[in-house]
């Protein structure tokens, strides 16, 4: 069984069509990216496979698990994690809190327990806090845990957004441009970086990502969309020798 | 020992207040000041929960205050008074000291129910518009008892002193200072248990980026639930508290004039800091009292206060800073978990 499997999916918004029979199976471990031109419909694929959108035709199954009118937040309990295009961090809250805040679902004790600081209450936040300390400590995060993101650096953010997306210990991590806005050495740690979360935790990463350096030197497979459909599919040699690839991305008059 | 400093100076100080109240070291008027100053405390933490750490407005507490103290008040009278409705009253004034707690509950009980009104559509809804929804939930409570002729109906309902003379009967001293006292600290007590846990900041999670909060695994409906049921909850005990300590509520009383005082304590204290709306708090009902000479004026001087401190200080008093985070040394002597 597929830990992702995407069937037909469609998605309209009044007359335009964002994402159109869209289709993906992706096995453990893999890395997989998506790649087109702006408006092709990545982010929107991302915004449903994470139930931020509903589907107006087609399924999404994870781990066997129909998602279709599941919210966000149920989505993520199946072992989905995400980062934005642009960092949503929570700007007000120390990097330790907003790592602390995403395990919200493995929190799992009542609002008397809170009250009443019950055992259970201390053993979960124990884990809570021990889970988010060993991943800043990983992630090399540790000497920033205690300031606001906002006063980090981009590079940083987009750290410990990735870093608070693996808190939640997923099956399936969404990258959603992660390269984006980063100088060529940032870029060449986030690749270190990548890596090395694919090799230590067992994770699916399937990833938005318009740099081609950062594609071709992580990712196994690669889909190619414009327009809202699938256009190319196949390894990283077979897509950069893809006509219609090439087509999608400099026009027709290839010089 | 130094860990607990805090909370045994907390207890000492209740102690204290309450036997120097007792002599008549503390006179009425000392006392009602602080009484209204325990309530104010409670009803500015509470909605500082929702404006605050929640980031929307409310500008109906006074409305979930009203509910809080009619039903504490409809319970304790019936209980303990002759009236209207039942006649004789129902329990022997020996058992007010039991029952009052058990009707300072049930009010705030009923008034954290009340608080789904705003809940449920804030599931939708945001900002601005859920604003105008918690005003029309003001407005609806308010309606709802004027013209609801058994309770009194605007005219106001009375009577609640019998319980509070009932109390007096077993053991004469200040009942009431003494459970505005313990009625503060146990509302402080709840909100910053609440706010300090993952669970609770789920709450400024969804006030800094909703959207991030709900693909990170926080189920924002239910936070929302829990925190308006939880903010009016509490509002529902101020309000049972304030109904006793008067022995006279009015509907009035709680209309939008209450709400902004509310809010204006909570913008005063800063968004996001239970010191702070506590700090507000007392120095808003001390400015209230220190400015009585003025008489009416001092609803042009204490606006055009708010005026000058939202220009020079828009963030409020604290910001969203605790007293601990400004004062590190602070942290050595008290050890909430």
């Amino acid at each position: 069984m597929p830990l992702l499997e995407v069937k037909g999916l469609t998605r309209r918004f009044g007359g335009l069509i964002a994402v159109n029979d869209f289709n993906i199976e992706l096995g453990e471990r893999e890395m997989v990216a998506l790649i087109g031109p702006n408006g092709a419909g990545k982010t929107t694929v991302f915004n449903l496979v994470s139930g931020f959108y509903q589907p107006s035709e087609g399924a999404i199954t994870i781990n066997g698990k129909d998602t279709r009118s599941m919210r966000p937040h149920q989505v993520t309990s199946l072992g989905v994690a995400r980062t934005f295009q642009g960092i949503r961090l929570w700007g007000e809250m120390t990097v330790l809190d907003n790592i602390r805040v995403s395990q919200h679902y493995r929190a799992g004790y009542s609002l008397l327990d809170c009250f009443l600081r019950t055992k259970k209450y201390m053993l979960r936040e124990a884990e809570i806090e021990r889970v988010a300390w060993e991943l800043l400590e990983a992630m090399e995060l540790k000497d920033c845990a205690l300031e606001l993101p906002r006063n980090l650096s981009y590079g940083l953010q987009r750290r410990v957004e990735i870093a608070r997306a693996m808190s939640l210990k997923p099956s399936l991590l969404l990258l959603d441009e992660p390269a984006a806005g980063l100088n060529s050495a940032d870029v060449e740690g986030l690749i270190k970086l990548v890596r090395w979360i694919h090799d230590t935790f067992p994770v699916t990463i399937w990833m938005i990502e318009h740099q081609m350096k950062v594609v071709m030197s992580l990712c196994t497979r690669i889909k190619v969309v414009d327009f809202g459909a699938t256009i190319a599919d196949g390894s990283p040699s077979e897509i950069q020798a893809n006509p219609a690839v090439i087509k999608a991305y400099l026009g027709d008059d290839t010089i | 020992m130094q860990k607990h400093t805090f909370t045994i100076s907390l207890f000492v100080g209740i102690f204290a207040l309450t036997v120097l109240a007792q002599f008549g070291v503390i006179n009425q008027y000392l006392q009602s000041v602080i009484m209204l100053m325990g309530v104010n405390i409670i009803l500015s933490t509470s909605l500082n929960l929702v404006n605050g750490y929640m980031g929307e407005f409310s500008c109906g507490h006074g409305g979930f205050m009203c509910v809080g103290a009619y039903v504490s008040s409809v319970i304790t009278v019936l209980c303990f008074s002759k009236n209207q409705i039942l006649g004789a009253p129902l329990l022997p004034p020996s058992l007010a000291l039991l029952a009052f707690p058990i009707a300072l509950f049930a009010g705030a009980a009923v008034a954290a129910v009340a608080g789904l009104v705003v809940a449920i559509p804030s599931f939708k809804t945001r900002g601005d518009y859920l604003a105008i929804i918690t005003l029309a939930a003001n407005y609806i409570v308010i309606s709802a008892i004027d013209n609801m002729e058994i309770i009194g109906g605007p005219r106001g309902f009375m009577g609640m002193n019998a319980t509070v003379n009932g109390m007096k009967g077993l053991l004469d001293i200040p009942w009431m200072l003494l459970w505005v006292l313990f009625g503060t600290v146990f509302s402080v007590w709840l909100l910053r248990r609440f706010v300090t846990s993952t669970l609770g900041k789920g709450v400024p999670a969804i006030a800094q980026d909703e959207i991030a909060a709900e693909i990170m695994s926080v189920d924002t409906n239910r936070m929302k639930l829990i925190a308006f049921m939880l903010s009016s909850g509490i509002a529902g005990l101020a309000g049972g508290l304030f109904a006793h300590i008067l022995g006279y509520v009015n509907p009035h009383s709680f209309d939008i004039m209450k709400s902004t005082e509310v809010m204006v304590m909570v913008y005063l204290g800063g968004m996001g800091s239970l010191s702070g709306a506590t700090l507000s708090a007392v120095l808003f009902t001390v400015l209230l009292e220190v400015l009585r000479p003025l008489e009416i004026w001092k609803w042009v001087v204490i606006p055009l206060l708010l005026i000058l401190l939202m220009q020079f200080r828009p963030e409020g008093i604290m910001g969203n800073k605790e007293l601990s985070d400004l004062f590190p040394k602070l942290k050595k002597f008290y050890s909430f978990k």
